[in-house]
């Protein structure tokens, strides 16, 4: 309990530090601004007490903006903080009480003794193959598609982009349906292209690339035709290396889809060719909560590359979002 | 001759996209939709009995399952929807008014969004679960008594009430959703105008006017399109129950007592009763084209963004 008091008031000294730093620089040019207008006594007197009700103002203000979100940021870190904490701790530790905060011993051979006992590296190689594959098939069908879109005339084109971009508000649970029908009838479950094909075209990612292509003005690409470039050299010379942020923002969001993809694998494939969230929810689940730091081992392992991922792609993985809709 | 060629060359760029398509989304979406519909449907033989509304009568019927998980899911529609957007909203706002650490808050306020919802849901069952869990040791130490939340053997009972279980997931689900409400809330506050704001300071307005008279109204496209998409995410809602409770979806094996409308599809789905997943899959599809047609007409309204 001694060490929850010492890292609040960690906080709340902290939260000082920031709004003293913020108040600062205003509340002096006031004063001085202030000094100028000075004629009567009275009157500056007055207007110091306004000042200083409108600092306290400010202050308030800023201690309450600062408040909320340390709080709120807290608890969005704390799950995190928690997993890690769990992570190394040893079996007995995870059932005492009170729980111990900071871990008394660190047991880094959780996470091997978590990866060796829920055949994880089948499962990560399997994940990445998945990952790797379904990525270069969308790239070939985004590409080639949102350049047809963006650049070449052809009849019924917008009539089709429209028809795209509607598929895209249809919840995937009525395709899933039929599409497992359609990998049981074709003799595919359990095989690594069941988890792969069906998700190379990708009505969002096609949408996102045509309207980064549609910004490249045309004058280039008449300048190309004048020079006799074919459409193909064009797109590979010219369009790609421009749009190659979102080229990127691309790659990240579905390598990222299929390290996080469950229901799927979940329902076309068994043990061996599960992907790596399938083997993390499928392992571990005992009810006595004896293996929790094992099964928290496990969930960092599977949390830290996303988390790293996103500290050095921050701004594509951001550039992406903030044009979709809803997750996924 | 030229124009011709481009005609042809265009549908090849198109054609590996036009045949994935085909087969994976336009043919799953036609023949769901009429598998739905197919009485006594056998999919090895592909063979049905009668045309008819039989499976919607079996799973819309007075006492059916699919009716209770309809419920769970409305509830948490219901409930989860308005907390995030006005959490986010709050968060957005406190953001937006700071000047120091802006760029670190925001990295952590996205930090949820690029997580495993599977991983981070196993989390928080580890903080909730058990009598030594995190959340119950605070619980007692602040007076408020913990609570058994996931099941399992407890000195709180052995029975997770249903209304715990609901507490745990509806928690689990707005920590889960906030950060895409925060970008794009705060970016939308980004682009109001500063004069709006000088105009309030001039006549002396407070904060809390300020913002249900100029910052909220402003936002109304914003608020509007997270609200429509996040009742559509929210209808959709499955892996956050099976990262929490897993393959049981509730506290009790066997109760389901988390099971969502996509939990049932699949549950369906799984046990080959296709016909019924079908049957759920269309009713999913029908509340979430209505929102869609909602969203649509909403921002049709309000271009002004």
């Amino acid at each position: 309990m001694p060490l929850l008091i010492i890292f609040s008031l960690i906080i709340a000294l902290f939260v000082i530090v920031i709004i003293y730093k913020t108040i600062e620089k205003p509340s002096r040019r006031d004063g001085r601004l202030n000094h100028n207008l000075v004629i009567d006594e009275t009157i500056e007197l007055e207007y110091q007490k306004q000042i200083r009700r409108e600092i306290i103002a400010k202050v308030v203000r800023y201690v309450i903006a600062y408040s909320l979100l340390t709080v709120a940021a807290f608890l969005v870190v704390f799950p995190f903080y928690w997993m890690f904490a769990t992570s190394v701790k040893s079996a007995e530790e995870v059932m005492k009480m009170p729980p111990t905060i900071f871990p008394h011993e660190i047991h880094i051979e959780n996470f091997k003794v978590a990866m060796q006992s829920a055949n994880f590296g089948r499962f990560l190689i399997n994940t990445l193959i998945v990952g790797v594959f379904s990525t270069l098939g969308t790239l070939v069908t985004t590409v080639t598609s949102a350049f047809a879109f963006a650049r070449l005339n052809f009849r019924g084109r917008d009539l089709l982009f429209s028809m795209f971009i509607a598929t895209m508000m249809i919840p995937g649970e009525m395709m899933v349906i039929t599409n497992f029908i359609t990998i049981m009838e074709w003799g595919m479950y359990n095989t690594y292209a069941a988890m792969i094909i069906p998700f190379w075209v990708s009505t969002y990612y096609i949408y996102l690339l045509r309207n980064t292509f549609k910004q490249i003005p045309n004058e280039l690409y008449y300048a190309a035709k004048v020079d006799g470039t074919s459409d193909f050299k064009y797109l590979l010379k010219v369009m790609l290396p421009i749009a190659s942020p979102t080229i990127i923002t691309i790659t990240i969001l579905k390598l990222m889809g299929a390290w996080n993809s469950y229901v799927w694998p979940n329902l076309i494939t068994d043990e061996d060719m599960r992907l790596i969230t399938n083997g993390l929810r499928g392992s571990f689940s005992s009810e006595d909560g004896a293996t929790v730091h094992l099964q928290m081992a496990a969930t960092t392992v599977v949390t830290v590359p996303l988390l790293l991922v996103f500290i050095f792609f921050r701004k594509y993985i951001m550039r992406g979002v903030s044009r979709s809709g809803i997750k996924g | 001759m030229e124009v011709k060629r481009n005609q042809l060359s265009a549908w090849l760029y198109l054609l590996p996209t036009i045949i994935l398509m085909a087969i994976f989304t336009v043919y799953p979406l036609i023949r769901s939709f009429f598998m739905a519909f197919a009485e006594n449907y056998n999919y090895m033989t592909d063979t049905w009995s009668s045309i008819g509304i039989n499976n919607f009568r079996i799973i819309l019927g007075e006492g059916s399952e699919f009716l209770q998980y309809l419920k769970t899911t409305c509830l948490i529609v219901i409930i989860s929807v308005p907390i995030s957007v006005v959490l986010s909203l709050l968060i957005a706002v406190g953001l937006n008014s700071i000047k120091k650490l802006t760029k670190l808050y925001q990295t952590i306020f996205f930090m949820p969004y690029v997580t495993n919802s599977i991983a981070i849901g196993m989390v928080f069952s580890v903080m909730f679960a058990g009598d030594k869990s995190i959340v119950n040791y605070v619980l007692e130490l602040l007076g408020i008594g913990g609570q058994n939340w996931l099941g399992g053997v407890s000195t709180y009972g052995n029975h997770a009430s249903y209304v715990s279980q609901m507490t745990v997931l509806l928690i689990y689900i707005v920590w889960h959703s906030l950060p895409f409400k925060i970008l794009v809330l705060l970016s939308g506050l980004q682009g109001i105008d500063k004069q709006y704001y000088q105009a309030a300071q001039i006549d002396s307005a407070s904060k809390f006017t300020v913002l249900t008279k100029i910052t909220v109204p402003l936002l109304s496209p914003q608020i509007a399109f997270l609200t429509t998409t996040s009742f559509i995410g929210a209808f959709k809602e499955y892996s956050s129950v099976i990262g929490l409770f897993g393959a049981k979806e509730g506290a009790t094996g066997g109760h389901y007592d988390m099971r969502t409308i996509v939990g049932y599809i699949y549950a369906s789905l799984t046990d080959l009763n296709v016909g019924e997943a079908c049957a759920g899959a269309v009713v999913l599809f029908v509340i979430i084209m209505v929102f869609t047609l909602l969203k649509n007409f909403i921002s049709r309204k309000q271009i002004h963004y």
